[in-house]
């Protein structure tokens, strides 16, 4: 309890700090360093921190090593771009870092937390309270509104339902949705839905922002304000790790990690990171 | 649990989803417990019919039937043997060694055609004496009964029943001094019986009372009598007079022990006893029956909550990856099989209370509903909710997040 006080009260000024101190792709070599040190980095700034991680997949007849032996570390503020082709290990490497799978070997720390080891109930908590998921197929409940489908991660968090609602009402406006809160899912574009998914996504305010491939289903304008969206939201704070095959929409984050046959072939800074213009607030 | 109405309401908004789904799993269950309502019913009715008959035949009474007949090792049926007579009757009426009887009534039965004018029946024809109407409570709405005159003078005369008087004189002519041919020998009516009630075998109102020794001499032609009923001076001296009958008729036999005994002898209370036995089988039996109904209907429900777990597979991956614990799965499937079985045990205790009053005024039995009943078809409906809604949400609650998403 103590040390997570001092990680919000010191949240802000050591952020600054780190991130100027250290260059962010390379926190992980920091991590290796003497325990006080590496405690202490990842108490304030390091979000992911995932060291030799390996996942096989036995079957009777072969033995499949979807990661193998990856680490890598990712800071608070990041906005992390995830690329490779399919069967590289990139979405088994997502599933495990939002907690939907477990990993063979390996330690992965989630904000200070150990997530290895954990039962399906407390990754659910974990899922819950620490991850907030955008799916390429939005995954929205098509039987209950727009504002009960942004309630429903608090209503298992188990907040007081005023509270719910209140705040779900304010994430649908922020994302330019305020005026379609009893809407159903099959009422608004694929642009729409998602947008209703990032405020789902964001109501418990995670540690983590996880998407899957976020524009995959949805038109090139539209995916251009999403894209403005996840800026907007990472200038705030918030550490975005994306899975995306479409170098167009890896432009928009600020690192670059290459994933293939299971292993990271690049983990480069993203220079030129592209700017999205939000083409509109609300609709 | 938290947010109870929230899944209710939402459970009910998925099962309105596919009416026609819904509609059929509700129905196997309300056809269950509606089953079960009505049989249960239909069991206790009889039963209470069949105690009010048995109790309207008289209090304290004793019944003798003589034992079956057996040639060498062939059994044959009870009641068949000729070894009661009218000897044995005086004997227990007057024998120093029973002391408890306050009157005993022998008789013949018989059933044979019975003729007025251009009307016929078959019905049972019985032979007694006057005692007949003490032991046996009946008693006479016109006319008299038989009379010692009659019994020993072997006078032609008859007592009908009400329903037997309108079975044969069915023009509404009064039956008093009409004559009737009981096997082809002429009888004058010279009384008819109060109603007493009752149905089929039982039904006393059918019956037509002829004097005894009439009845062996000339209608039957035979010595013997198929019963005879004691009246016993008071309740709690059953047993004793029970057992100096028993050993009276045991001497007179000639028999040295009861196992060897050629009578039985039934109490009201045998009766009775034999009598709930055999409809409390007959209830269970219909329950039975309408358990089996109420299993198929529990399987129907199991059916349709597995195919929705498996249809809804994303639904349920996406809940767990918003962070859905197992527990808040299977409230959420239990509920809805729960919604499914509650309703349908609602409609089906409806149904099974109108199932039962149509029959109880078809069949002119009791309508007996007891609350009992009532809240076992409930209870069964929410236990059958709970057994047959756990499986499917359990298996909903173990999915795989991963595997969920994934499911196309």
């Amino acid at each position: 309890m103590a040390q997570e006080q001092v990680e919000q009260g010191d949240n802000k000024s050591d952020e600054t700090q780190l991130v100027l101190r250290v260059p962010e792709h390379q926190n992980y070599l920091i991590a290796g360093k003497p325990s006080s040190i590496r405690v202490y980095l990842k108490m304030n700034s390091i979000t992911i921190d995932i060291s030799h991680i390996s996942k096989i997949y036995q079957t009777e007849a072969m033995q499949t090593v979807a990661l193998d032996d990856v680490s890598f570390s990712i800071s608070k503020g990041e906005f992390v771009a995830i690329m490779g082709p399919s069967g590289s290990g990139k979405s088994t490497l997502m599933h495990i870092l939002g907690a939907l799978d477990t990993p063979t070997n390996g330690t992965y720390i989630l904000d200070g937390q150990n997530v290895e080891k954990l039962s399906d109930d407390e990754l659910a908590d974990i899922r819950n309270k620490k991850i907030g998921f955008i799916f390429q197929a939005f995954n929205l409940l098509p039987r209950i509104t727009l504002l009960q489908n942004v309630m429903l991660p608090m209503r298992y968090g188990g907040m007081p339902e005023k509270e719910r609602e209140e705040k779900a009402r304010q994430y649908l406006e922020m994302v330019g949705l305020g005026k379609r809160l009893s809407h159903s899912s099959n009422q608004i574009s694929g642009g729409q839905q998602q947008r209703v998914a990032i405020a789902r996504a964001l109501v418990m305010n995670p540690a983590l922002l996880l998407a899957d491939e976020p524009t995959g289903n949805i038109a090139s304008a539209q995916a251009e304000e999403i894209m403005a969206i996840f800026q907007e939201i990472n200038n705030r704070g918030h550490t975005i790790v994306m899975i995306t095959h479409e170098p167009d929409i890896a432009e928009h984050s600020k690192r670059i990690i290459h994933v293939k046959d299971g292993k990271i072939i690049a983990d480069d800074r993203n220079k030129k990171q592209k700017k999205a213009k939000r083409l509109h607030t609300t609709d | 649990m938290h947010d109870f109405l929230e899944i209710i309401k939402e459970s009910i908004a998925t099962l309105f989803l596919n009416k026609l789904r819904t509609g059929l799993a509700i129905l196997g269950i309300v056809i269950g417990i509606g089953s079960v309502i009505a049989l249960l019913s239909l069991g206790q009715a009889t039963q209470q019919t069949i105690q009010n008959q048995i109790q309207s035949l008289g209090s304290n009474l004793l019944s003798i039937t003589p034992g079956s007949i057996n040639a060498g090792a062939i059994r044959g049926a009870q009641g068949g043997a000729t070894t009661l007579t009218n000897d044995d009757a005086t004997a227990i009426q007057t024998s120093p060694q029973i002391t408890d009887v306050a009157a005993v009534s022998p008789t013949y039965t018989g059933r044979v055609q019975v003729v007025a004018g251009g009307n016929n029946t078959n019905t049972s024809v019985i032979g007694v004496t006057p005692s007949y109407a003490v032991v046996s409570n009946v008693q006479v709405a016109e006319g008299n009964f038989i009379t010692t005159q009659d019994q020993q003078a072997l006078t032609r005369v008859a007592v009908v029943g009400p329903q037997a008087a309108a079975n044969l004189f069915s023009d509404g002519a009064d039956p008093i001094g009409q004559l009737i041919r009981i096997n082809n020998i002429a009888f004058h009516i010279v009384g008819v019986t109060v109603s007493k009630g009752g149905t089929g075998f039982l039904n006393q109102d059918d019956n037509i009372y002829i004097p005894l020794s009439t009845a062996q001499e000339e209608v039957f032609g035979v010595t013997h009598l198929t019963s005879i009923s004691v009246q016993v001076k008071s309740a709690d001296l059953m047993t004793d007079a029970e057992n100096q009958i028993g050993y009276v008729l045991l001497s007179r036999h000639k028999l040295q022990n009861p196992t060897q005994a050629d009578f039985s002898i039934l109490s009201e209370a045998d009766i009775l006893q034999a009598a709930t036995t055999t409809t409390n089988t007959f209830t269970a039996l219909l329950s039975g029956i309408a358990a089996i109904s109420l299993l198929v209907g529990g399987i129907g429900i199991m059916n349709i909550m597995l195919v929705s777990v498996t249809e809804r597979t994303r639904e349920i991956g996406l809940r767990k990856a918003l962070g859905a614990k197992k527990q808040v799965i299977v409230t959420q499937f239990l509920i809805e099989a729960l919604l499914l079985t509650f309703i349908g045990g609602i409609i089906g205790i409806l149904l099974g209370i109108g199932v039962s009053l149509l029959l109880s005024t078809l069949i002119k039995i009791g309508f007996v509903i007891s609350v009992s009943s009532i809240l076992l078809a409930f209870i069964v409906s929410a236990g059958i909710g709970v057994l047959f809604g756990w499986y499917p949400a359990r298996r909903a609650a173990n999915l795989q997040p991963i595997e969920a998403l994934r499911y196309e």
